[in-house]
């Protein structure tokens, strides 16, 4: 029984037409570290305690109805997202290719990029609190793009610095200006 | 690259500015770059605070009638004649010292500008870096015979300025660093530069000798009269140097267009939507402060119309050898070159009001610019203000060289005009979303596709405003696909092309799924590939190799 979140599936699968959006026979997706759903679900619980708060405050003192709907719409919403959060972060993953760097993200709302190594400008590292009380770290791949190109969450403090490390040696080798 | 850090001789250096040494900018330049300002200013708080001051110098209250009649019955006039003598002596010596200390020296590497009394400021840019070189001429410096020269460097505040310097000495710098960026270390001799695919004016053709000196350079007048007769042949020729630049321009914008082009515009239809809900508003018996509110917005628009048509009015657009040359302006002038393999993606676009009258916009992508249109640079994105069917081929022939055969000529046909739908009398050579995507887009469906030809990669949407795509594959960023729970369940996705920031942005929205990853396949390689063999960093060279095809992409150091 194949895992339906595996990122990588059997061979087979390509042969019947899917409605995913799937690359196949790409090579090994590489996962972040299975700890990050932590971060994540700290973030969804802050934000839901936040926003709910904020509504009940608004429903108890000032006595404004629309108030509560708005902190139950955000409640559920919480819940659903906790509910789906280790799903969503098995769905991150990267592979480095040859020439250029593939990521992916996202079940509900997918997304690949593909950025040659040639095109880095520079390589940000960033660890939030939670992250690194977990020994985790953000390593972000900066283009001359109007959009942020490739930015891969939760990898643990060592794989980010070597993938760096390695990353800032590709894009030496393959520089191309802009 | 080893290149020596003291330049070889140039082909024809025109100035000998480029020598790496330190030099220094127009004397008029402090008062050019906000002198004036500061003087007007100084003037008119003296001119309405004079009483004060004295009450402040004097400490006396009422003294009675004009302050100068007080000061000379006092017989304070040799103190007063002082402190003026002090005030105007401090204005020169900040002014000499801030033109003193502000220097820019040129070599076969970098540009680079010191300036600053207290706060030095130095700023530096790697000429095989240049994103483009402006020549700028606002309309007070140009009539002091002075213009500021632009070299923009990637990054959203990334220039380096030298403002100002005589017309003459910025035309032929603007030259020389152009040569010296474009990696040209020795003359071309003529048969080589006859056998290269290098345009009919290419300046090395003509050689130095040729430059016409009509006009003498600023400093060289003898009388009031000469100067008087320089300044006023240089306010009227657009490009001071017909060596240095074509004087022909492929496209010509009849004013008549021009204004056409600008009247024509959302603004209007938004002034008209105002002045019919003023009216309505008015009829239905309100009261007048909504006419109070509204009324200096629409006389201001005025002001917006027109200097809109004065930006853009005299546009030229040429081919040289150092890359595209744009120019515009009636009053204020300004003058871009942009070098081979600058521009990052192309918009050719027809708004719905153009349409009858089939005229197209071109903008572009530059790393330059990237924070769009800045106030030194009004209309800097923008390649083509309005143009026929016939000027945006030429257009995208000087800024697409090698796009240049049949088929690519009929695949920016169709990505104009064309679509899915056969009744549109052209074919289509598009790769195009499926017909379910009509839930989605209902309208525009049948022209959304994409394509790839020659490195470069085109992309059709939109009906309401017609839109075709380009990006230089050698230029591309990367490329992303995207898919929501809407579009899967209609076996859809989207695709972007990722390029710098810009008014240009090349997403595709709706395409069927397994196309989408074709194209991400496709799009994944072939920018890796072209951005390799890309040699338009330092472009002169690619055009001394060998091969006989000089087609910046194919050709290979």
């Amino acid at each position: 029984m194949p895992d339906p979140d595996d990122l990588n599936p059997p061979e087979h699968a390509q042969v019947e037409p899917s409605e995913r959006l799937d690359l196949v026979g790409v090579g090994e997706w590489k996962r972040v570290s299975p700890k990050y759903v932590l971060v994540e679900i700290v973030g969804t619980i802050l934000f839901g305690v936040v926003v709910c708060g904020g509504a009940s405050l608004l429903w108890l003192l000032l006595d404004a109805t629309w108030a509560l709907w708005v902190g139950i719409a955000v409640l559920l919403m919480t819940i659903i997202n906790l509910v789906f959060e280790p799903r969503r972060v098995r769905s991150i993953g990267y592979l480095l290719r040859e020439d250029d760097l593939l990521f992916r993200r996202g079940i509900l709302f997918q997304r690949f990029v593909a950025v040659p190594y040639g095109r880095m400008q520079l390589i940000d590292i960033t660890r939030g609190p939670v992250a690194r009380w977990l020994g985790l770290a953000d390593l972000k791949f900066v283009t001359a793009a109007a959009t942020a190109g490739v930015s891969i969450p939760g990898l643990p403090e060592a794989d980010a610095e070597s993938l760096r490390d390695r990353l800032v040696e590709l894009a030496e080798i393959r520089r191309a200006g802009l | 690259m080893s290149e020596p850090a003291v330049p070889a001789p140039l082909a024809a250096p025109r100035t000998d500015h480029t020598d790496g040494q330190w030099h220094r900018l127009h004397p008029a330049t402090p008062l050019l770059r906000g002198g004036i300002f500061m003087v007007a200013v100084l003037g008119f708080v003296i001119a309405n605070l004079r009483e004060r001051l004295i009450d402040l110098f004097l400490g006396e209250e009422n003294y009675g009638g004009d302050p100068i009649d007080e000061i000379y019955q006092r017989g304070g006039t040799g103190w007063a004649l002082l402190i003026i003598a002090g005030v105007l002596l401090v204005i020169i010596v900040a002014f000499y010292l801030s033109w003193r200390m502000h220097t820019f020296r040129i070599n076969g590497e970098v540009v680079e500008v010191r300036s600053g009394l207290i706060f030095r400021s130095n700023r530096k840019a790697r000429l095989d870096r240049v994103q483009g070189v402006n020549l700028a001429r606002p309309l007070i410096p140009r009539l002091f015979g002075a213009a500021r020269l632009d070299i923009a460097v990637a990054g959203q505040d990334g220039n380096v300025q030298l403002s100002y310097l005589g017309s003459k000495l910025a035309d032929d710098l603007r030259r020389d660093i152009l040569h010296l960026a474009s990696g040209l270390r020795q003359a071309r001799a003529p048969v080589v530069a006859a056998d290269a695919v290098a345009p009919p004016n290419d300046p090395a053709l003509t050689g130095d000798d040729a430059a016409p000196t009509l006009i003498g350079p600023p400093t060289a007048h003898s009388t009031l009269g000469n100067f008087a007769a320089a300044r006023c042949n240089e306010f009227v020729a657009s490009e001071l140097d017909p060596d240095a630049a074509p004087p022909e321009s492929v496209v010509r914008i009849p004013p008549g267009r021009l204004i056409g082009s600008v009247v024509l515009s959302g603004f209007t239809v938004f002034l008209l939507l105002a002045g019919i809900g003023l009216i309505v508003s008015v009829i239905a018996g309100s009261s007048g402060w909504v006419l109070v509110a509204v009324l200096p917005g629409l006389i201001g628009s005025v002001g917006y119309y027109f200097s809109r048509i004065t930006k853009q009015l005299r546009f030229t657009i040429a081919g040289t050898a150092d890359g595209v040359r744009v120019g515009f302006g009636l009053l204020s002038t300004s003058s871009q070159t942009l070098p081979p393999g600058r521009i990052h993606a192309i918009k050719v676009s027809q708004p719905i009001l153009w349409r009858r009258l089939g005229w197209w916009q071109i903008s572009i992508n530059t790393a330059g610019h990237a924070a769009g249109a800045s106030a030194n640079n009004p209309t800097s994105t923008v390649l083509l203000p309005v143009g026929t069917f016939a000027d945006v081929e030429k257009v995208l022939e000087l800024a697409l060289p090698g796009f240049t055969t049949d088929t690519h000529g009929a695949l920016v046909e169709n990505g104009m005009l064309g679509g899915r739908r056969v009744d549109v009398g052209v074919a289509d050579f598009y790769s195009n979303a499926p017909p379910r995507a009509v839930w989605l887009r209902p309208f525009s469906w049948w022209r959304t596709g994409w394509a790839v030809s020659g490195n470069v990669a085109l992309i059709r949407r939109g009906v309401l405003s017609r839109d075709l795509i380009l990006i230089p594959l050698a230029r591309m960023q990367g490329v992303s696909v995207k898919q929501g729970p809407i579009k899967r369940r209609l076996r859809l996705a989207s695709a972007d092309l990722l390029a710098v920031a810009g008014p240009v942005t090349a997403s595709l929205s709706v395409i069927d799924v397994d196309e989408a990853l074709v194209l991400f396949k496709w799009m994944s390689t072939c920018a890796v590939s072209s951005a390799l063999a890309d040699t338009s960093h330092r472009w002169s060279r690619a055009e001394e190799a060998p091969q006989p095809a000089a087609d910046q992409y194919g050709a290979t150091e």
